[in-house]
């Protein structure tokens, strides 16, 4: 099997976030796999292990996703390609990406493309379903399970709670929610071996495509911070008093009930 | 907007309340534009496209076809591709919804438009339309617009209140004939989750438990509460971790981010990944042991105490107070 893992590199959920000049503040921010789409690795992992194949994760970024990229090799995937957009594309959109991605796919024989569900930094949520429409394939999203047998592909989706059965064949796209494995920690040797894995370095003068067609189609304007949260009152005296002041605050001074 | 669609999104054959909101969300950015509801389904939705009048569409066009009878992607998109077409509309809104966010991507890719999804509020500034949304699970917020094609919007749930119901309000409602293709896909089953009740992300009031609540039994005076207030259960990715619930109740930069008009927290210490999910919930509640617990920081009204003594005790007082009002 032919599979590719879309591989976006975002900050670590620890970090807190500042604005300056209107755009996000990246200095000295520490950046990870996005973490929905470690869960993309893993199930790549997982299906090759089983029907054999190849693990192509490919990232579109600068080079510094490098990093992440060669963390998705030390887990297991085979090749890793990052598509450098730093000299090329100013502020890039989901529709640029999936332009780009589109191109790398331009007579790619593909089986299976595997993504996070959401990116936890932008969180448009559009490049898989952008790109499976580019492509003409099938796909579903948000899945907790998948299970290949030829060509047959049954996928279990999670819609806000309730899990949809699915089935559907292969070539397709799937987005991944969590619940779907458990992703593994890159080992020692794993570590050693990803850094004699193919790391392919491509830019958009390498596809077949002009920075023209990867305009993005929206703009941002503006960026800011919601206003800090203030720590409120903590209650006193025994609970059962605690508890009847609770609900007259929330009653009289909250007015939510 | 000269014209907006609004797409409708049924749940259990009602309407939910993302698409008033939506509706809501077409009249904000074309205050004399046209808004036209759109429906998909297998039955009869007369009655449906009424509603959506009532809430503000001027009329609604429905598309009845076997093949709709549950949402699919290319099912539902083939049908709304043929609405597009036919009533050349400026934009198209809908809820940030599971389908919504399954949906809009492959329509605004077919339209080649922009894409602003889960959208939070909305307005016209000079000639554009100014969107805004949180970006990093809402430790921060984005102002954005579309540049290119048609305006596509998500607007998340629970954020831009809906219109006053007029059922007074009359309005066209006409039948689309439409040729669905063979589906790839096939849903063979839904297996419904164990806790029915309402939607996370759509409820008013969230009781969410954390490491504290130590049990899957844990939960159940949680549930209780929730269910008093007419909310819903969430938690923190702790306890999902340690199997006390399900993966699809976290809140959270991993999971789902909520903004409820109260958040009750039992046992979550508040983690930054935590705070980031449910931080901009009108009004927040924290009830947990330790005082120095980073979930006092943010909260409106703490509470120093076991969360398996204050709860029922919680539970008891509104109850108290439903029935004396």
């Amino acid at each position: 099997m032919n599979i590719f893992v879309l591989m976006k590199s975002t900050f670590d959920t620890e970090e807190k976030i500042n604005v300056r000049n209107n755009k996000i503040d990246e200095d000295g921010a520490e950046f990870i796999i996005n973490p929905y789409d470690e869960y993309a690795i893993e199930e790549a992992i997982q299906q090759r292990d089983q029907h054999g194949g190849e693990i192509t994760v490919v990232n579109v970024g600068s080079s510094d996703n490098e990093k992440q990229l060669r963390t998705a090799l030390a887990m297991g995937a085979d090749k890793a390609v990052l598509i450098n957009t730093e000299d090329d594309v100013e502020a890039g959109d989901a529709f640029t990406t999936v332009k780009i991605l589109e191109a790398f796919f331009e007579e790619k024989d593909v089986d299976l493309i595997l993504a996070g569900n959401v990116a936890i930094d932008e969180a448009t949520g559009q490049v898989g379903p952008r790109l499976a429409q580019c492509l003409d394939i099938d796909y579903v999203t948000t899945i907790t399970e998948l299970r290949i047998d030829g060509k047959q592909v049954t996928v279990e989706k999670d819609v806000e709670g309730d899990i949809e059965v699915i089935e559907t064949s292969l070539p397709v796209l799937v987005t991944c929610q969590q619940g779907l494995n458990e992703p593994r920690y890159p080992s020692l040797p794993g570590i050693m071996k990803a850094k004699k894995k193919p790391l392919e370095e491509l830019e958009i003068d390498d596809l077949n495509i002009e920075e023209e067609d990867v305009q993005p189609m929206t703009k941002t304007i503006e960026i800011f911070l919601p206003p800090e949260r203030q720590a409120g009152k903590v209650l006193q005296g025994e609970s059962q008093e605690q508890v009847a002041e609770l609900v007259q605050l929330l009653q009289k001074e909250a007015k939510v009930f | 907007m000269n014209k907006s669609l609004v797409i409708g999104e049924l749940r259990e054959g009602e309407l939910r309340n993302v698409t008033f909101e939506s509706i809501a969300a077409a009249k904000k950015i074309g205050d004399q534009g046209e808004i036209v509801g759109v429906l998909c389904g297998a039955q009869d939705l007369s009655s449906a496209a009424k509603v959506m009048i009532s809430y503000g569409a001027d009329r609604v066009v429905k598309i009845e076809h076997p093949k709709l009878k549950t949402y699919t992607q290319e099912g539902y998109g083939q049908a709304i591709s043929h609405v597009i077409e036919q009533e050349s509309p400026d934009g198209i809104i809908m809820g940030h919804t599971s389908v919504g966010k399954d949906l809009a991507p492959k329509l605004a890719s077919k339209w080649n438009s922009g894409l602003v999804s889960d959208a939070i509020d909305l307005e016209v500034v000079g000639d554009q339309i100014v969107f805004t949304r949180p970006i990093y699970s809402g430790k921060a917020f984005e102002k954005k617009i579309i540049t290119e094609g048609l305006t596509f919007a998500t607007i998340r749930p629970n954020n831009i209140p809906s219109l006053t119901k007029d059922d007074a309000r009359t309005g066209e409602v006409t039948s689309l004939d439409v040729e669905i293709t063979d589906l790839r896909s096939v849903m063979k089953d839904v297996m419904k989750n164990a806790s029915e009740g309402v939607d996370l992300t759509e409820a008013n009031v969230i009781v969410a438990g954390g490491r504290g609540v130590k049990s899957k039994e844990g939960f159940e005076p949680l549930q209780q509460l929730a269910d008093v207030l007419g909310g819903a259960v969430g938690a923190s990715r702790g306890a999902c971790d340690a199997n006390y619930c399900d993966y699809s109740l976290q809140i959270g930069q991993t999971g789902k981010v909520v903004t409820p008009d109260l958040y009750i927290a039992c046992g979550i210490s508040g983690a930054i990944q935590h705070l980031a999910g449910m931080s901009n919930s009108k009004i927040i509640v924290a009830i947990n042991k330790d005082p120095e617990a980073n979930i006092f920081n943010v909260a409106d009204y703490g509470i120093v105490g076991d969360l398996f003594e204050i709860v029922p005790l919680l539970i008891e007082e509104v109850k108290q107070l439903k029935v004396n009002t």
